[in-house]
């Protein structure tokens, strides 16, 4: 079953939000991904978001754009995503993955046998970008029913008519696009996050994560007094596109994920 | 009552092709779309509109000329072209454009954004927004803007801003994608023109009704010429918008033989090519579930056509539909097929094609020979090849060089 629901209970009992890392598998390479993959429970990530890559990303900004280029470069696939969170379980069995990209690549791995794979390996939690619930019966419904969650997304444009089909079928937890953009683009305002918190709570218990264009301790803290998750990606990926070596881009990754961490645990003091 | 035009049904499937595979951000506006597409569907007053905009602004109709010396040449079929090249702008392309920059106007969208391959999408969208007034963005990939420039020019001195599109090989799919992201963040203020009969619903049921003017007027100006309706119809097929409305009006006429033609560049064995039905599987990309040319791991792999028009690794998901069931026979015509139809065309006709609708002379000129003289084929030259006079000056001075 899905590490998702105690880990949130967790928190919540500690008064505390999740931290939500997301990081693009195979990005710059197999190996160093898998490094940092598993530094990230010890350098504070509650909850950890992998990125499926694709050639086409959509709804991604320019930073995840080329840690899907890098991570495809150096011979990604989705057998190896799932052979990464297979490694990953042998050294961590309690932090919930999440694994998120777009539709075709597991169209073409073929739903059933993904389903199968991704629960093997230890996978909880599906994000697939561009499968809104009008298309639930493709693979939201046959992962819930192999126990994995599938997590919506919900933005500013889903609204109050709207909100209870998203939510329908939704599990693990909400993730609340902040701002109608791409990934890595400008952030919210607090007023505008804060409103959509309290809308979102009157519609739903799950526990709701905030994202896009969330990129400092200070910011994940504000964010932290609103919400149950606090999800940053772009920033974390940016600091793999700089780094210059191996051994510092895990260094480099690991030290931001601390600094959320820590930005995130004094937020409700 | 079996019918092959009912499609696509309420979730926007043809059997098991559409659909609406898109990010939440843009869902509401798209079903949004759909309504207001609905309503001004049956709207007198905006069908009126569109009429007097087709007749007066575009053109039409175009008319549906019996090519008698390439018939003569071929001395088989009796060949019609039906002439979209004539329209404003010079392509099919405008019959969609202005049908949705009223659709626009009407839902109050004050921005147009589009992708364009070879420019002819990008060109008439840059018209019909400075027809109306409307601020107009076009995305375009950089391998496109080096070979299609003149179309830059054109769309610039329109007045839209052209976005050059670095990521991917710069064609007609990173296009796309940058257009759909951009319409992620403007989603309130924007209207996005898609070109060809592909996207998430109701863009490809839109875009055939836009287009069905071709295979409606075609089959009045015949039925006057020849008392008939054709035994064959020709059409090159990219996303496929051209073909689709030549094609759809007939659909239910088991007596006419439909053709779609692919561009299969250097050849389907050789891996580069953009003919998604017959090279590719079925995948889901740009909102649609459709035919793609993909890997084995699901990733999208890049189109290959000298005509910037057919580059692109998808096809409109009604296509993929009527390939499926086999209502229509979709076939190939290489890079190489193409040029030499071009010059066909030019020597014989007085007429420079596009070279994606060459694609569709080419099939013809493999066709034609076999047929009776009483054989009613119409093709449908959907573009002219001004667009395309550094590309075909290219290939002549390659093959003028000694090997």
């Amino acid at each position: 079953m899905s590490r998702l629901q105690p880990r949130f209970a967790e928190l919540k009992q500690a008064n505390r939000a999740a931290l939500v890392t997301f990081l693009t598998a195979g990005d710059p390479n197999y190996d160093t991904s898998l490094a940092i993959l598993r530094g990230l429970p010890a350098a504070g990530a509650d909850v950890i978001e992998l990125g499926m890559p694709f050639t086409d990303p959509m709804a991604d900004g320019p930073a995840i754009q080329l840690a899907n280029i890098r991570a495809l470069q150096n011979g990604q696939t989705l057998a190896k995503t799932l052979q990464m969170v297979r490694e990953f379980r042998q050294t961590d069995q309690a932090t919930p993955l999440v694994l998120m990209g777009y539709y075709n690549p597991i169209h073409k791995y073929g739903v059933e046998r993904f389903i199968a794979a991704a629960q093997e390996a230890g996978v909880d939690g599906l994000i697939v970008v561009d499968l809104p619930p009008e298309h639930n019966d493709e693979l939201c419904e046959p992962a819930q029913a192999a126990g994995i969650d599938f997590i919506r997304l919900t933005t500013p444009t889903t609204d109050d008519q709207r909100l209870p089909k998203v939510l329908h079928g939704s599990s693990g937890f909400v993730y609340y696009v902040s701002v109608a953009g791409v990934t890595g683009a400008g952030s919210a305002t607090l007023e505008h996050v804060e409103q959509a918190v309290a809308r979102l709570r009157r519609h739903t218990d799950l526990p709701i994560s905030i994202g896009f264009g969330i990129r400092t301790p200070e910011h994940a803290a504000t964010v932290a007094r609103l919400a149950d998750g606090v999800v940053v990606g772009s920033a974390l990926v940016d600091r793999i596109a700089k780094a210059e070596s191996s051994e510092q881009t895990v260094e480099s990754v690991l030290k931001l994920c601390q600094e959320l961490a820590e930005g995130i645990g004094s937020a409700r003091r | 009552m079996n019918s092959f035009r009912s499609g696509p049904d309420e979730r926007g499937l043809f059997g098991n092709f559409g659909g609406q595979f898109v990010a939440e951000t843009l869902m509401p506006l798209i079903n949004d779309l759909a309504t207001e597409y609905e309503k001004a569907k049956d709207d007198p007053a905006f069908q009126q509109e569109l009429a007097y905009f087709q007749r007066d602004y575009v053109g039409r109709p175009s008319p549906l000329y019996f090519a008698e010396r390439l018939t003569e040449h071929l001395g088989g079929a009796k060949i019609y072209l039906k002439r979209e090249e004539l329209n404003h702008t010079g392509a099919h392309k405008i019959n969609n454009c202005i049908g949705q920059i009223l659709l626009a106007r009407r839902m109050g969208k004050k921005r147009i954004i589009a992708e364009t391959g070879a420019g002819m999408h990008g060109v008439a969208t840059a018209t019909v927004a400075a027809r109306f007034g409307l601020q107009c963005v076009i995305y375009m990939g950089t391998t496109d803007i080096d070979r299609q420039q003149a179309n830059v020019f054109r769309m610039r001195l329109l007045g839209a801003e052209v976005i050059p599109v670095t990521a991917g090989t710069g064609t007609l799919k990173d296009a796309m994608n940058e257009a759909l992201r951009d319409w992620v963040t403007n989603v309130e203020s924007t209207f996005y023109l898609i070109g060809t009969v592909a996207g998430p619903h109701p863009y490809p049921a839109m875009v055939r009704d836009f287009q069905a003017v071709i295979g409606q007027e075609t089959r009045e100006q015949l039925l006057e010429k020849e008392g008939r309706l054709p035994d064959s119809l020709v059409a090159c097929i990219g996303g496929g918008s051209n073909a689709m409305g030549l094609f759809h009006p007939f659909l239910d006429e088991p007596g006419v033989n439909i053709i779609g033609v692919e561009a299969a560049g250097h050849g389907i064995d050789t891996g580069k090519h953009a003919a998604s039905l017959n090279g590719g599987v079925p995948g889901v990309l740009h909102g649609n579930r459709t035919f793609l040319l993909q890997d084995e791991d699901g990733q999208i792999i890049d189109a290959h056509s000298i005509s910037a028009g057919l580059d692109y690794p998808g096809i409109g998901p009604e296509h993929a539909w009527l390939y499926d069931i086999g209502r229509v026979e979709y076939t190939s015509i290489t890079d190489h097929e193409a040029l030499q139809a071009f010059h066909v065309c030019c020597r014989l006709e007085g007429i420079i094609p596009a070279l994606e609708s060459s694609h569709a002379l080419a099939e013809v000129l493999k066709r034609a020979p076999q047929l009776p003289s009483d054989h009613l084929l119409v093709v449908n030259l959907s573009g002219r090849g001004d667009k395309d006079m550094q590309t075909v000056m290219h290939h002549l001075n390659l093959e003028e060089k000694p090997a």
